[in-house]
């Protein structure tokens, strides 16, 4: 590979890394400016003034903000999260089960979302403007215009209790047998692939089309290529760019946004388990969390970047 | 008479009364001697059977729960906390107090000073035998101020605790005598050194010992070998809850047979629930009542005959009827009703009369709107009933405003902060307990502002009173004097309702002391052969 590719991919890494650390500064901020404090937060209405300034020393909540937000990032940078003040469990303990657990349902839906968006895309660019084309797009617009509850409730009462071949719960833990828990995402993974299907759907073929305008595929149409292999050969990689953005945002919601699916399927995954601790201002996990999910965000983007500076030939041959 | 018989049906299931007693006190009942025979039959097949796994599908946790009973809260440590702790007493179904640790409760002649005799033989799941001192330190530790335990409030009437030898005496500020009620509060788990050098440890001396602890996710037990009554609970080899927030997720757990029993079914499906094969709900008249509470210090509800004619129009039957859909009991503007014990059943119930209310309204010289706060967290169907009580207002001429409020923050900004608007009360297992946590003037939840001090004087009398019918006299005084002078307006109290799956389950009872059988489902139901 030649330097300024390298260079450029160098560049957006370290982007990154300071767009992770603004965010940082942001969720430490915004938790700053909540009201109430952390110690009263924890002791709650019985909190004597002594208890209350021997807590406030012992959390080092005298120190000034910037110090303490010092303290916490060189905590997080060595894998300390600090503890729940709720539970009083280890923040990075209870994460890491949860976050293997939702990473791993983000990875069956995708896996199943992505090639089938990708794949009924180029079919419905082959038949644009046809009969499949249209079947295509409405089944798949209605599938991501039903809430994400209602697929869910859909997909429980026709395979879990009218059929009863996959179970309604999906509760999984550590000691879960690997094929168990791949039956126990079958239905979750199913809805939220229904819920990211038409978007990336729609943008491949959109992205296809506009390819498809241009003048040497004319010219591939004019040596008489068939219609697939000119999609597949000239346009397709030209309109990758597009496509891997919008595969990597969806992916993003995979693994942040699906909070919905996982209370009404019962897996244990990161959304409720930072629902949960917003609701008892549980604020070292709320941060935790936030910051995951901001790595998490800023990581695919970076990788649509990269995919996409990578798959640009004017980027790979410079002149 | 049905809920005598179900009661009688449950004695028997647990062979409190023999075959021939069963039968002669169903024929006193006026149940022909075919269905008393038939009935007896059912009643007296159902022996347990022990092993395999039950499991339940339970609303109510968090990934916030933790294992120290001094922080139970929700519906899921309630439930699990009963598997695996054991309790001194524990409430019975027809409003008694049986004893478990505690073999013994006596009382000083001016209700002071109670002994607790401590028996002997039982033993904690690490081994060690419940003594005197653990039960003490159990006690310390949640009557300390720092315990943040939420029996808190019914130990601080404690003044000392103390063992001596196999008895634990304590003496109390103010003398009462329900304190034995006050034992099987649900947080109080007697565990070993009282928990004092690690709250979560999960051990105490209950049918399960602690095997999974996955806080909003799933909590398991496994039978404790040596638990001290293995007759009558831990007839599953292990129990599984698994939290299941979503009621419709929750309810086809059921049905899919992944779990066999589950809790608060919502009113509006247990119609169509009752009619899926194999499951069965069990409803039970509890405590809970959901208020409309009017501050009686505050204007405009300062005046009695305003806080009357707000009383009066209120369409209790339509409301019972529409937001529980049946599932519940009228009020009548006092906290108690007859799941209570010395409930007097006498008093006339208040029905909705436009006519009157107009007129006291009238008298009351208030003119224009009246702003009523409700959210949907203060309970299902608050905001429904709110309006509900706006058209019923209408009718007798009382123009009320409804505000709805933000559910987050309702508890603390809202609820007994504001001088009008809807409540829960979860009940308490006893009329003086109610009336001391929310209606006595110095209570810190009076969120009716109800500040009467001859009101205080009949309480403190009745809780000094051992004898029962001076005691039910006196309660039935006060009952009257918040039915008519008070600011609470009682709608409705709910039911419980839960739902089993009957094909695998045996073993309900009836239980008007908590959701679930008190809590008690999982370890006293079993898995039919």
């Amino acid at each position: 590979m030649s330097s300024p590719i390298l260079r450029l991919v160098a560049q957006r890494v370290l982007l990154g890394l300071v767009l992770l650390l603004a965010v940082s500064v942001l969720i430490f901020a915004g938790t700053q400016i909540l009201p109430g404090d952390v110690a009263q937060a924890i002791l709650g209405q019985s909190a004597t003034p002594e208890a209350l300034a021997n807590l406030r020393e012992q959390l080092g909540l005298n120190d000034p903000a910037w110090l303490r937000y010092v303290h916490w990032l060189w905590g997080i940078l060595h894998g300390d999260f600090g503890t729940a003040q709720s539970s009083g469990l280890d923040i990075a303990t209870s994460i890491s089960t949860r976050l293997k657990n939702t990473l791993f349902l983000a990875a069956c839906a995708a896996i199943v979302a992505v090639p089938l968006a990708i794949i009924l895309g180029l079919i419905a660019v082959r038949y644009r403007n046809g009969f499949v084309d249209k079947l295509i797009s409405g089944l798949a617009l209605a599938s991501t215009s039903f809430p994400e509850f209602f697929i869910g409730y859909v997909l429980i009462f026709v395979f879990a209790v009218h059929w009863q071949i996959f179970p309604s719960i999906s509760t999984v833990d550590d000691s879960t047998p690997f094929l168990e828990r791949l039956q126990a995402v079958v239905l979750p993974a199913t809805a939220l692939t229904l819920v990211v299907l038409a978007h990336m759907m729609r943008m491949t073929r959109a992205a296809i089309l506009n390819v498809m305008q241009s003048a040497y595929i004319e010219t591939a149409e004019l040596k008489g290529l068939k219609p697939f292999d000119i999609i597949r050969k000239h346009a397709f990689p030209n309109a990758i760019a597009p496509v891997v953005n919008v595969v990597m945002l969806n992916l993003a919601y995979l693994i942040v946004g699906v909070v919905v699916v996982e209370v009404i399927f019962v897996y244990p995954g990161m959304g409720q388990y930072l629902v949960d601790h917003v609701a008892k201002r549980d604020v070292p996990v709320v941060q935790a969390v936030g910051l995951i999910f901001a790595a998490v965000y800023i990581t695919l983007n970076i990788v649509a970047d990269i995919a996409a500076i990578v798959a640009n030939p004017r980027l790979r041959h410079p002149k | 008479m049905q809920t005598e018989l179900d009661h009688l049906t449950a004695l028997a299931g647990k062979g409190r009364i023999s075959r021939r007693d069963f039968l002669g006190r169903a024929a006193a009942l006026g149940v022909s001697a075919a269905l008393a025979t038939t009935l007896a039959g059912k009643a007296f097949a159902a022996s347990p059977v022990k092993g395999g796994i039950i499991r339940a599908g339970l609303q109510g946790g968090e990934s916030t729960n933790s294992l120290d009973p001094a922080l139970n809260l929700s519906q899921v440590t309630y439930n699990f906390c009963k598997q695996w702790g054991e309790f001194l007493v524990r409430l019975t179904p027809d409003g008694g107090v049986e004893n478990l640790i505690a073999e013994e409760i006596g009382a000083s002649a001016d209700a002071k000073t109670w002994t607790m005799k401590i028996r002997g033989g039982i033993e904690f799941h690490n081994g060690k035998t419940v003594t005197a001192e653990d039960v003490v330190a159990t006690l310390e530790r949640h009557a300390d101020e720092k315990s943040k335990s939420g029996a808190l409030g019914v130990l601080k009437n404690i003044k000392t605790i103390k063992a001596s030898g196999k008895e634990v005496v304590v003496t109390l500020g103010d003398a009462d005598a329900d304190f034995p009620y006050l034992m099987a509060d649900y947080h109080l788990v007697i565990q070993p050194s009282g928990g004092k050098d690690n709250p979560n440890a999960g051990i105490s001396a209950g049918p399960y010992k602690v095997v999974v602890n996955q806080p909003g996710v799933k909590h398991g037990g496994e039978r404790f070998a040596n638990y001290w009554r293995s007759d009558k609970a831990g007839h599953a080899d292990r129990i599984e809850i698994v939290v299941i927030n979503d009621p419709t997720a929750r309810l086809a757990a059921l049905q899919g047979g992944q779990v066999h029993l589950i809790n608060r079914v919502e009113p509006k499906v247990v119609d169509l629930v009752k009619r899926m094969p194999g499951v069965r709900i069990e409803n039970v008249a509890g405590r809970g009542y959901y208020p409309f509470n009017m501050f009686c210090d505050t204007a405009p509800f300062d005046n009695n005959d305003l806080r009357m004619a707000l009383k009066l129009a209120m369409d209790r039957e339509e409301m019972l009827d529409k937001i529980l859909r049946g599932y519940g009991s009228v009020g009548n503007d006092f906290p108690i009703n007859e799941a209570y014990p010395l409930f007097s059943a006498d008093i006339e119930q208040r029905k909705f009369d436009p006519e009157k209310a107009a007129a006291a309204y009238k008298k009351s010289g208030h003119s224009g709107s009246i702003l009523l706060r409700t959210s949907d967290v203060a309970f299902p169907g608050a905001v429904d009933a709110a309006q509900l009580y706006q058209q019923s207002c209408a009718k007798a001429g009382i123009k009320i405003e409804i505000k709805r409020e933000p559910g987050d923050g309702y508890w603390s900004e809202v609820w007994n902060k504001q001088p009008f608007s809807l409540s829960y009360w979860g009940g308490r297992p006893t009329q003086g307990q109610m009336y001391s946590t929310g209606y006595l003037s110095t209570a810190d939840w009076n969120d009716t502002r109800f500040k009467r001090p001859e009101f205080d004087k009949m309480l403190y009398t009745a809780r000094a009173e051992l004898d029962q019918a001076k005691r039910k006299a006196i309660y039935r005084d006060m009952a009257m004097l918040m039915r008519d002078e008070g600011g609470l307006i009682v709608p409705f109290f709910n039911q419980f309702v839960d739902a089993a799956n009957t094909k695998k389950v045996s073993g309900w009872v009836k239980n008007p002391n908590g959701e679930m059988m008190d809590g008690y489902a999982l370890c006293e139901c079993w898995l039919n052969a």
